[in-house]
């Protein structure tokens, strides 16, 4: 899929401006734009770093332990297909707790183990179960409190407010995730 | 609601820094722990921002989607919607990296403080790459029939981006 993406980009730009005849400004873009992209992680890498860094004794604490522990009756509520002791509650509640601190890195090997124990669950090995519908949609519909890489951006090209964005991401994401759950309910019940 | 959000990443530093201490955590060394991976995880991520940011500048540079957006510009006119965030709307569900280098685009030509940029900081931060992170997980524990994963997925994004222009319009 990206490689088609990522081909469909080039080839595109490329074609069309030939067409267009600006040649030199083509040549410009493409040597230029690999520092372009250097410029751009170099400014990303502390901010990276340091997130890792505190959440690293968030760990340590168990103050992430804490934080999953908090949504664990709404994990009941919506996983009723997993069984109440399930291994896969743990790494979903740290999988979400990452994403809303905006630790997609961090979150990645929890919703990956999360898959595991539900896979572990699971009777048609080759067939999404219930819970890991429910799972991906929770994950993808992105359930962000501080969307730390945004903040990041917006702070390089001296916004006035680099935050004020949170409040508003945090209602949209909101309705995301009850729009996807919803849907992702009348689907898995119209199954039955 | 902007004191609220200004305290919150601040508030949040000071509760892992006290929760550590009081817990006997190695703050500092658990501290350097983390930045080492979060190191190692920059360094992975290096290769692909640099081949986006490079995908991405010869398409956006070729013009091609003033010409395309001129195009449906009547139509999107009369919807209220500005131009500019349509490809990254569009690219968005496949990867992080490539709206990222759309947004920087969009902070550096309209500024992060405009309507479009605040749109874009909202969609970027109640949206993710959906389909990248079906492929990831699913694949992981091998499941090929993944049902309606990926139109429920989808569909909460595109609410997710509707949600997004009318509360910038509200809130802004």
């Amino acid at each position: 899929m990206i490689n088609k993406i990522w081909a469909f980009f080039i080839g595109i730009g490329i074609v069309f401006t030939i067409l267009m005849g600006e040649v030199n400004e083509l040549n410009n873009t493409i040597l230029n734009s690999a520092s372009g992209g250097v410029k751009m992680i170099m400014d990303l890498i502390p901010v990276i770093v340091l997130w890792t860094g505190l959440m690293k004794i968030a760990e340590k604490s168990g103050l992430l332990n804490i934080i999953s522990n908090f949504f664990r009756p709404l994990l009941k509520f919506l996983f009723p297909s997993l069984k109440k002791d399930s291994k896969a509650l743990g790494y979903i509640s740290s999988n979400i707790a990452a994403n809303a601190l905006g630790l997609g890195s961090a979150a990645t090997p929890f919703g990956l183990k999360a898959m595991e124990e539900m896979q572990k669950e699971n009777e048609k090995k080759d067939t999404a179960t219930d819970a890991m519908i429910t799972f991906l949609v929770l994950n993808t519909s992105g359930v962000t409190l501080i969307p730390t890489t945004v903040i990041a951006l917006r702070m390089m090209y001296k916004s006035h407010n680099p935050e004020e964005i949170i409040a508003t991401a945090i209602i949209a994401t909101l309705c995301s995730s009850i729009a996807g759950l919803t849907l992702d309910y009348f689907r898995r019940r119209k199954r039955k | 609601m902007s004191t609220f959000s200004k305290l919150m990443i601040p508030c949040f530093v000071l509760i892992v820094i006290i929760y550590g201490l009081k817990k006997n955590v190695m703050i500092y060394d658990a501290f350097l722990e983390g930045a080492k991976e979060g190191l190692i995880t920059a360094f992975n991520i290096f290769p692909s921002i640099i081949a986006m940011v490079f995908a991405i500048n010869i398409f956006l540079n070729s013009h091609i989607l003033d010409y395309v957006f001129k195009f449906l510009q009547p139509l999107l006119t009369s919807l209220n919607l500005p131009l500019q965030i349509l490809p990254m709307a569009f690219v968005r569900p496949i990867s992080g990296t490539a709206s990222l280098a759309i947004m920087n685009d969009i902070f550096n030509n309209f500024g992060p403080d405009s309507f479009i940029g605040r749109l874009a900081s909202t969609i970027q931060g109640c949206t993710d790459t959906t389909i990248y992170v079906l492929a990831l997980y699913f694949g992981r524990v091998k499941i090929t029939n993944t049902r309606h994963a990926l139109t429920t997925g989808l569909f909460a994004d595109l609410i997710g981006i509707i949600a997004s222009f009318i509360i910038v319009s509200l809130v802004f």
